[in-house]
């Protein structure tokens, strides 16, 4: 079963209660990712990728992974998610993140 | 110690639970002590502690504790017990819901007893009338031979794939839980054989993770709320398969009710608990001088048994509802009021008249037996009752 | 166990698996969202994670949709280590009985959940010696359901329970000591641990999760909307707090005590208060003696964490 048949249904609103798991369980994980919180933002980070140093630290302290750590250790900005908080930019140690207005 | 099926022993309605839960085979039992139900979790960390049962035995630090450390075991994929009674019935409250909408089976064994205040340790049904809302499915005990029986039939009624609830098994406190009866009890190899090892459908497991506990919109709120209702609903139409396997191997058969001399009676009193007894031998002496009368106690009480109970009554003249708990500021006790709601919607104007009985553990003798049932003849002969609701033998 | 053993050292060692995934409800720079991200990224194993009513629990977990990636219990408010305690003994009993993995239980409990109403189970399970990880992720005070003070809000707050009034300004009680409450039950591994401090976080969880027996941890998660600051200040905020003693940062190891983040020359605490709204009245001077009663709350805590390390004595 896949995230979007648990999701789909009830935000369509098209569902009756036998299509729905028992008891309000959710049988699949992570069905979050379906609902993209990058639409809250007001500003977004921009990660100016001469001063980064791979610290890790932003992707660290991303209170919702949207700072995704590559294969080589290097960042990126998951826009889909990226709620605009700036605690990246303040974290970052070389200030490579400057929080920018969408 | 493997036990000979059809070798009869005296025991109490507190050891016969005890011993019912121990040949189910639980994975986890937590409770917290409560009289009248100490006997049961005492013989039961006693079979733990020898090695007798192979569970968990852990006494919560409350009872809100003791039901939600269930849920947990449960949910884990456990076969789970727990056992209370009166206050301590009353703080699960929150949880009681809980582990029904949760949908997770379980039984828990509820020694009837009234609620403070005042405080009062002994038997009434008050304890378990404010969670007949919830979703569980109630049974109640007789007998001490029922109390070992039920247990066994609610496990499995619990654990069914098209019901997943939970069960209660009620037993009158004192009357049941601390007095010595003749029970036959099952073999432990008939008990495995009725309750194979628990198959849960979901449950906390690392390799298919899921989320269990959500909170629901309400866009969708009502949706799982209905599953709740159908499941309930399906209890009653899988119960009969279940009593069947059930009096294939103990020889002795449950019904939704235990009625004696109801099918042709003019005037039937309902009952819930051990007064069923003193009730049956009250009707045997009056039937013998003629009087035309009946007895029904109600096996299961959630779900309602309506249609079962409406084609036993429905030529009844006259109907006493004995109720030993009531609904304060209602119109009657529990069961009377849902006596009067079942015969109304089905077209029945049987006069039907609510005994408030019992209450606090005070005793309801063989004659004042006798004497309710010669009221509800009466009541059959005049078409009518004079009262809707009397307290009986109160002082007032 | 050895205290000096390290599982990360930097933040390339801090696994990849994000348990925690993206897209939940948490507020932009939620300390309990960084928390929640930190702690999970330091299980070892199969693991499932049982969370009361709360921010987290509202937030990652509404139907239909859910954050977790690992399985996850929620049950209702002030039972969680109860919930906890069943899932631990039920896989315990069906791991010798028909060889179910065995799962590390890790609650994730909020100061509602803990401090006050969550408080009686917890003591119950920490008595019954239940092999779980206990973390608590304090805001300070019950966010969830709007910023209402709890055990755990210290002197001076102001809450929307106890509000910078005229006649009484912000909360007048000192919060709980939540550690002191948990060693008095002879558990074998109590912590505290600041967002502000990831490594040193993600090494606590993972070196209580090889404990055996019940461990706390107690993680201060500054909360924006509650503490009343901008989103992106949640880490320095964290660290001012550890930084000013507010917070210390320690572990107590079968009793013995040991603070992990020397703080030799602490900021001014005034440094941390002034940046949250929450303590912007005990700046106005009939107000001053309040600010007094938390600094001398903070610098009594900080001596008596101090004295218990110093004399090695076992709690």
């Amino acid at each position: 079963m896949s995230a979007k048949k648990i999701v789909e249904p009830v935000v369509k609103g098209e569902f009756t209660y036998k299509d729905l798991p028992i008891a309000a369980m959710i049988p699949v994980p992570a069905t979050s990712l379906e609902y993209k919180t990058g639409t809250w933002r007001t500003r977004q980070p921009r990660i100016d990728y001469g001063k980064c140093i791979k610290c890790l630290l932003c992707w660290t302290f991303c209170p919702d992974a949207a700072i995704k750590r590559l294969e080589d250790d290097s960042v990126q900005v998951d826009y889909d998610y990226c709620k605009g908080c700036g605690v990246c930019e303040t974290v970052c140690p070389v200030k490579a993140i400057s929080m920018e207005e969408v | 110690m493997a036990r000979q099926a059809q070798e009869r022993i005296a025991i109490m309605g507190d050891e016969a639970v005890a011993l019912a839960v121990k040949q189910s085979n639980v994975d986890v039992i937590a409770a917290y002590p409560i009289t009248p139900q100490t006997i049961i979790v005492e013989r039961l960390s006693e079979y733990v502690a020898n090695g007798e049962l192979d569970a968990a035995f852990i006494q919560a630090e409350s009872e809100h504790s003791a039901l939600s450390i269930c849920v947990g075991a449960a949910l884990a994929g456990a076969r789970v017990f727990t056992s209370t009674a009166s206050q301590g019935l009353a703080l699960m409250h929150e949880i009681v819901y809980a582990a029904s909408s949760m949908r997770v089976p379980m039984v828990m064994a509820i020694a009837n007893r009234s609620l403070n205040a005042p405080l009062n340790i002994h038997c009434e049904h008050g304890d378990v009338m404010p969670e007949r809302d919830s979703g569980w499915i109630h049974l109640f005990a007789t007998n001490v031979q029922e109390a070992y029986d039920l247990t066994f039939i609610a496990f499995k009624l619990s654990e069914h794939p098209d019901v997943q609830l939970p069960a209660s098994v009620n037993l009158d406190a004192f009357i049941l839980t601390h007095s010595v009866e003749p029970l036959t009890p099952i073999s432990d190899e008939d008990a495995s054989k009725f309750l194979p090892p628990r198959n849960t459908i979901y449950s906390v497991d690392f390799d298919r993770p899921a989320t269990f506990g959500t909170m629901a919109l309400p866009d969708t709120y009502m949706e799982f709320k209905y599953q709740l209702k159908e499941a309930v609903e399906r209890a009653e139409r899988v119960y009969p398969q279940v009593v069947e396997e059930y009096a294939r191997i103990s020889g002795r058969r449950y019904w939704y009710f235990n009625s004696h001399m109801a099918d042709d009676a003019e005037a039937v009193v309902l009952v819930l608990g051990s007064t069923y007894g003193t009730l049956k031998v009250a009707a045997r002496r009056l039937r013998e001088s003629g009087l035309k009368v009946g007895v029904v106690g109600l096996t299961m009480f959630r779900p309602f048994p309506e249609k079962q109970l409406i084609e036993l009554l429905k030529n009844a003249k006259a109907l006493v509802v004995m109720d030993r708990a009531y609904s304060y500021g209602g119109l009657g006790g529990p069961l009377y009021m849902e006596v009067l709601a079942m015969l109304y919607r089905n077209g029945l104007r049987i006069p039907a008249m609510n005994v408030v009985y019992g209450l606090g553990g005070r005793d309801f003798r063989l004659d004042e037996a006798e004497a309710v049932l010669r009221m509800a003849i009466d009541g059959a002969k005049k078409g009518r009752f004079d009262e809707h609701v009397i307290w009986w033998g109160v002082r007032a | 166990m050895s205290s000096q053993v390290i599982f990360y050292k930097t933040p390339k060692d801090l696994p990849r698996e994000e348990w925690f995934a993206s897209g939940h409800r948490l507020c932009a720079g939620c300390g309990a969202g960084i928390a929640a991200r930190l702690v999970f990224k330091a299980i070892r194993g199969p693991t499932v994670v049982v969370n009361p009513t709360g921010c987290v629990e509202v937030s990652t977990s509404c139907y239909p949709y859910t954050a977790w990636k690992i399985p996850y219990v929620h049950v209702a408010f002030e039972n969680a280590a109860a919930v906890a305690s069943g899932i631990v003994e039920a896989i315990k009993v069906l791991n010798r009985k028909r060889g179910k993995k065995m799962h590390d239980v890790i609650v994730f409990a909020g100061d509602g959940g803990t401090f006050d109403i969550g408080l009686q189970a917890l003591s119950g399970a920490l008595e019954r010696g239940h092999n779980m990880l206990y973390i608590c992720y304090d805001n300070e005070a019950y966010m969830n359901t709007g910023i209402q003070r709890s055990g755990a809000t210290p002197i001076g707050a102001a809450t929307t329970t106890s509000p910078a009034g005229k006649v009484i300004p912000g909360k007048q009680e000192r919060k709980k000591d939540l550690i002191a409450i948990a060693v008095a039950h002879k558990i074998p591994y109590a912590a505290t641990a600041s967002i502000s401090h990831p490594i040193d976080l993600a090494n606590k969880v993972r070196k209580a999760l090889e404990i055996e027996g019940p461990k706390v941890i107690h993680i201060l998660a500054p909360c924006v909307p509650g503490w009343r600051y901008p989103p992106s200040e949640t880490v320095r905020l964290a660290r001012l707090a550890v930084e000013t003693r507010y917070f210390p940062v320690y572990e107590v190891e079968y009793g013995k005590v040991k603070i992990n983040v020397k703080v030799k020359e602490p900021k001014p605490l005034e440094e941390f208060l002034k940046q949250q709204g929450r303590f912007s009245h005990l700046f106005r001077p009939e107000n001053a003696h309040i600010l007094d009663a938390l600094k001398k709350a903070v610098e009594e805590n900080w001596e008596r964490l101090v004295k218990l390390e110093e004399s090695g004595i076992t709690l």
